[in-house]
């Protein structure tokens, strides 16, 4: 907690007390604060603290030419900065009316859906060590490392792929890209009987992670959750399937779903999930050569292009959930407003502040990074 | 995929399965960096040689990581567009977007597959780096992010400019190109990357980033206000300028694949499109703007209405001096209006131009001849300072035996008579002696007029220079007067002018060229006798350049001044040894439009110090 926004509070005789997690602290990836109001063991009031990672994304782009802010927009969310740039994209494809050709299309649902599986790793990770294994922490911080090799293969950066650009893709993939990631896959899929065996049939786990953390239907809808965390309540959306972009509408995949809204519900959704992106890449693999093309509708000169006066809203799935650009031009070099609908605020804010209130301390850490939320995201 | 079932209870035993790990292999990984892939965005290099310091890549760099330094041991060229400075990058703001690779626009700049490096204590100053060809260490490492075609961020097509088909434009002197629609011009306007070397370039530097981005945002009146801060000629150098800033121009270099197919700016069509949608009243009221109220009380005199001359003139004139320009010919213009054809720069453009020079209180004096009609000596006494611009009104001849032949004529002779209407007997048949834009317009004229008589084109142009490697004409020029059916001979030069026993000119020798200039790179011709070509015709034209008509100025002052190889020896600003006296234009200077113009400034700015 900040200095400036604590003041030290003497609480009446009770057997109340506050402690401070954060903000940096195993429960999330990035700085953010909570404040907890404990009885004993059990938390009686939990309040968000966050702030540390702002940057002011949303004004800085108002500041920028149009090309500019395609190097920014993925810092908004490090563990899944691809859904970032080609949601931005898109909302500017959209205002100026053009439309990325079919191959950019696929290049960019295989660039997703890589972002995807490299975010559930570490996430699966995360969660673990919350519960204190570190094993599968290295593990899947290791097998994402092997992803970003592939990102830094077709994208030029292992993290901050700034690949796409409104109008398309910025290259073509190099060759013999789509035998390496198929590779990959083989061999993430190789890796599940070792992941089961240590996390997901490891009865310590389950058990630390079922009844933990459990949102209903209809709070999940109240907290505006989207995503996999609204997946695990039952509630079968995904905008991929239901309001599909670029090619998904091609696509075969299934959306996973659980029904109790725990903790462990979640993870088993994410679980499930990164076996559908495997499956979506496989596809993409086998289309993906037939489909011959440019990657790019041209856009104007950069440094003088004037997107026309107009606005988009467009949305995609991320990993965390429902992610979008709300983008608006007046008609000049730069936008007029840009917002950002970022998933994880609303998980990590009113959801996480909802789902602590009489959890254990204990699991604390747990319900936090099981909604998966993206601190920097939160800030922007 | 397994299922695995929210009921699923798992078991204590499952993980110890992974006991299995001790079994296998561990993996190491040495502690060195690992070689990057092949399109890595890594630290950056730069050919030094293939920069230009336009600086686009300052422009895009989201992080104003990029500063453009000086780099004093490279040469700078304003002609070729070439600036001494060099991008330095500050790796503590940059984030390896490579945006400044992808607009780059010779493909100079690009990264590389080199990632390491670390600094000693307080040596930060490290962080900020200029890029060079080895690489941040002088490692030599591999290319990694480079731009290709796709990724290439820079509008490298011209829009094309309409022109009057060929079958269709021999039939009269109507101007030959469209013109841009506000779409076009809008558009094109929009590839520049304003990096300004189209500015340095320019002998009169008009501030062409500056109204091409004006036109890019549709305000046209702003565009042709930014024109007049340097050129009251800009009608007419909207059409036939030389366009010295197109050759300099960024987007004019290599494409990414090495081919030259990047075509530059058309930043003379965009001018004329500027000029010719402002109207007039709107254009007079731009010229007057700056313009001093107070008059000076001086008096100026400006021999020939020429480019240079009206320069000057409007320049003084705005600052309060009284400026009477004498010219011997009927219409103000020089060479624009009697060297210039019509379909190159219709003559309404060039009255505009000159309309609004007088708007701004130029007098002009018409059908005065300075040395007959007025001496020197009087207008001396007249005025303040006398600024001498007649330009080059005499043709050379090539001075081969039968050239004396009163069918023998000078191109520029010509094209001063074809404007004004003069008669003269349009020969069936013409050979034109030169290669140079003169060469063309004549040969170009004549192909019309003929047509008119006589239903049929026959005028060949046979000139020193190759067509593939050296020739004279613009590109343009040499393909419009083929499309008209002028037949070009490259590579000849002329042996001698046919003429029969009597008396009738029979037609024109060539003899082959072997090289034009010799080993220290003066003009002196090597021919092959022995290839000898005649091409009969009832009219030769010499159009081999042009020499001044010096006698104006009286055997006094020619005694007077100070020469240099016949031309009038001036200083850097135009002044010439007597102190009254400046000269501008083609006469000292030269080639073209631009060029007065710009002379006409620098006189102008010159005598206004002179008379404070």
């Amino acid at each position: 907690m900040r200095p400036e926004n604590y003041q030290a509070v003497q609480l009446g005789d009770s057997n109340e007390y506050e402690i401070f997690i954060g903000p940096n602290h195993p429960g999330i990836e990035g700085n953010y604060a909570l404040k907890l109001l404990l009885d004993g063991d059990t938390v009686v009031k939990g309040t968000t603290d966050a702030g540390y990672l702002h940057r002011g994304f949303e004004k800085l782009m108002e500041g920028r030419l149009w090309i500019q802010n395609l190097a920014i927009v993925p810092r908004i969310c490090v563990p899944d900065p691809a859904p970032m740039e080609v949601a931005y994209s898109l909302a500017v494809e959209e205002i100026m009316g053009i439309e990325a050709p079919i191959r950019a299309q696929w290049i960019r649902v295989l660039q997703l859906e890589l972002s995807r599986i490299a975010a559930h790793l570490f996430t699966f990770g995360g969660h673990a060590a919350t519960t204190g294994m570190y094993t599968p922490m290295y593990w899947g911080v290791a097998d994402r490392d092997l992803v970003l090799d592939l990102f830094e293969d077709f994208t030029g950066g292992r993290v901050y792929s700034i690949y796409n650009i409104p109008g398309g893709v910025r290259r073509e993939l190099p060759e013999g890209f789509l035998e390496k990631l198929s590779n990959l896959l083989d061999y993430l899929e190789s890796r599940q009987d070792d992941y089961d065996n240590l996390l997901f049939t490891n009865q310590i786990f389950v058990q630390r992670a079922k009844g933990v953390g459990i949102l209903s239907k209809e709070d999940a809808l109240e907290y505006s959750v989207t995503g996999p965390n609204l997946r695990a309540c039952g509630l079968d959306f995904d905008v991929r399937r239901d309001d599909p972009y670029l090619i998904y509408d091609q696509l075969e995949f299934d959306v996973p779903t659980q029904e109790h809204g725990d903790a462990w519900s979640r993870i088993l959704v994410r679980r499930d999930e990164l076996f559908q992106s495997i499956r979506i890449l496989r596809q993409v693999i086998t289309k993906l050569p037939s489909i011959s093309g440019p990657i790019r509708t041209p856009i104007p000169n950069p440094l003088s292009w004037n997107v026309p006066a107009g606005e988009a809203y467009v949305r995609v799935e991320s990993s965390k959930g429902e992610l979008a650009y709300f983008v608006v031009s007046d008609g000049g070099d730069k936008p007029y407003r840009v917002h950002v609908r970022g998933p994880s605020m609303m998980h990590a804010v009113q959801t996480l502040e909802y789902l602590v209130t009489g959890a254990r301390i204990e699991d604390v850490a747990q319900i936090m990074f099981s909604l998966d939320a993206c601190p920097p995201e939160v800030d922007r | 995929m397994k299922k695995i079932d929210y009921k699923d209870k798992g078991s204590i035993l499952n993980p110890l399965k992974n006991l299995q790990f001790f079994a296998r292999k561990p993996i190491t990984e040495k502690l060195e960096p690992r070689t990057a892939s092949s399109t890595y965005r890594g630290f950056h290099i730069n050919d030094l040689d293939k920069c230009i310091g336009c600086s686009s890549c300052q422009k895009i760099c989201d992080n104003a990581a990029i500063t453009m330094v000086e780099v004093p041991s490279i040469k700078e060229d304003a002609a070729k567009g070439i600036r001494n400075l060099r991008p330095a990058i500050d790796y503590g703001r940059c984030c390896w977007c490579a945006l400044c690779v992808d607009i780059c626009p010779t493909s100079a700049i690009e990264l590389t597959q080199e990632y390491v490096h670390t600094c000693d204590g307080d040596d930060t100053d490290s962080y900020f780096v200029f890029p060079q060809e080895k690489g941040i260490h002088g490692l030599n490492f591999e290319k990694g992010w480079t731009k290709t075609k796709d990724s290439d961020l820079l509008d490298r097509q011209r829009r094309p400019m309409g022109e009057v088909k060929p079958d269709a434009r021999i039939n009269n002197f109507d101007e030959i190109v469209d013109g841009f629609t506000l779409k076009m011009a809008v558009e094109e306007a929009s590839r520049c990357v304003d990096c300004g070397l189209c500015e340095d370039a320019c002998p009169a530097h008009m501030h062409a980033p500056n109204y091409i981005r004006s036109i890019y945002e549709g305000n046209l009146e702003q565009a042709v206000e930014w024109m007049y801060e340097t050129n009251p000629f800009s009608h007419v150098c909207g059409r036939v300028c030389t366009h010295i800033c197109e050759d300099a121009c960024a987007l004019g270099r290599v494409d990414v694949d090495g081919k030259r197919n990047s075509q530059p700016i058309a930043i003379r069509w965009l001018k004329r499109f500027a000029m010719d949608n402002v109207s007039k009243t709107k254009i007079k009221q731009i010229a007057k703007k700056g313009k001093s109220r107070k008059r000076s009380g001086k008096s100026i005199a400006v021999i020939g209405a020429g480019p240079a001359g009206l320069t000057a003139a409007y320049d003084l004139a705005k600052k309060g001096h009284k400026v009477t320009v004498y010219e011997s010919l009927p219409k103000a213009g020089g060479m624009t209006r009697y060297g210039i054809p019509n379909y190159r720069l219709p003559e309404d453009r060039l009255d505009q131009d000159i309309e609004v020079i007088q708007s701004v209180g130029v007098e002009i004096k018409y059908n005065v001849r300075v040395g007959t009609d007025i001496s020197m000596k009087q207008l001396h006494k007249d005025n303040n300072a006398v600024i001498i611009a007649i330009g080059l009104q005499n043709g050379r001849s090539t001075r081969v035996p039968g050239s004396g032949h009163k069918n023998v004529v000078k191109a520029v002779d010509l094209l001063r008579m074809i404007p004004q209407g003069e008669d003269f007997n349009i020969p069936k048949s013409a050979v034109v002696i030169g290669g140079g834009n003169v060469a063309m317009d004549i040969a170009r004229s004549l192909a019309r007029l003929q047509k008119q008589k006589f239903n049929k084109v026959d005028i060949t142009v046979s000139a020193l220079e190759s067509l593939e490697t050296s020739f004279l004409a613009d590109d343009d020029e040499v393909k419009e007067s083929q499309e008209e059916g002028i037949i070009i001979l490259d590579a000849r030069g002329p042996k001698q002018c046919l003429v029969s026993d009597k008396g009738q000119l029979q037609g024109l020798e060539t003899i082959k060229v072997l090289s034009i200039f010799d080993e220290q790179g003066r003009f002196a011709p090597k021919y092959d006798t022995s290839d000898i070509k005649t091409h009969s015709c009832e009219m030769v034209i010499e159009a081999i350049g042009q020499m001044t008509e010096v006698s104006i100025l009286g055997a006094e002052l020619i005694e007077k001044l100070d020469w240099n190889r016949g031309r009038l020896k001036i200083d850097k600003n135009g002044a010439t040894s007597v102190n009254w006296l400046w000269s501008a234009g083609d006469m000292v200077g030269g080639p073209d439009v631009i060029n007065a113009v710009a002379d006409g400034h620098r006189v102008a700015d010159d005598i206004n110090k002179y008379l404070q």
